[in-house]
């Protein structure tokens, strides 16, 4: 019981010093304040031992570097590094909130399902069967360029070799091909949006 | 009557951390030193 009678100061100067043992009564005398101190402010177990955890590491890091300067005033030191680590916690929270689900609060209330309806993908799925008829309207080597990139997604280079035609002249067929189709689209004002 | 603005947290005096927390905390203690070189302080954990 001799430790309890220890002043903080005496055995700062002793972990300082090297006696590990110091820091483990350091710890042990004020560890449920440090850590009630922490929770009243996070309300999460988990998160509690993570910032407590994070709270020594600094502690012991400024011991063991030499840098502490406050003799005598161990525990409100220790107190004020744990509130500026939940202080910090909030702060990377409110970039990136976290939701638990509660009675009051569903976690549903804020998600959306992006997915497509079924009318949309119905929409959609005629969209993309009347392009392809548009596309089959094409002359032959405007339309295989076209497939090439779009639906195959070839680069302009590799359907130059495959069609053993020059890049130019496939970026040309791609060209006519797209003013071929926007016709067409305007021609019979074709609606393809969804 | 005065109001009460705050919901009450459930904080017992007999909250402590975890046991692994506390051996962690001590065996990073007994694992890190300091070196000095020159003005610099440089840090090492032992493995």
């Amino acid at each position: 019981m001799a430790n309890v009678e220890t002043p903080d100061a005496l055995l700062v100067k002793k972990y300082v010093a090297g006696d590990e043992s110091a820091l483990a009564t350091l710890i042990n005398r004020h560890q449920s304040k440090i850590y009630g101190f922490i929770f009243s402010k996070i309300a999460d177990r988990d998160l509690t031992d993570d910032i407590f955890q994070d709270t020594f590491i600094k502690v012991i890091k400024t011991l063991k570097s030499n840098s502490y300067n406050e003799e005598g005033k161990f525990l409100p030191w220790v107190m004020r590094i744990a509130h500026n680590l939940v202080i910090d916690h909030f702060r990377r929270n409110k970039k990136m909130p976290m939701f638990r689900e509660t009675e009051e609060f569903s976690i549903f209330s804020i998600m959306t399902d992006h997915s497509q309806t079924i009318e949309n993908k119905m929409i959609s799925d005629q969209v993309e069967k009347d392009l392809k008829k548009l596309i089959e309207e094409l002359p032959e080597d405007q339309k295989e360029v076209l497939v090439m990139r779009i639906y195959q997604d070839l680069s302009f280079k590799e359907i130059s070799e495959l069609t053993g035609v020059s890049i130019n002249t496939a970026l040309g067929r791609m060209r006519y091909a797209l003013m071929n189709l926007r016709k067409v689209i305007e021609k019979h004002q074709i609606i393809l949006t969804n | 009557m005065a109001k009460i603005y705050t919901k009450k947290t459930v904080v017992t005096k007999s909250m402590k951390p975890k046991k692994e927390t506390i051996s962690f905390l001590l065996n990073y203690s007994k694992a890190l030193s300091f070196i000095k070189v020159g003005s610099m302080n440089i840090e090492t954990v032992a493995n």
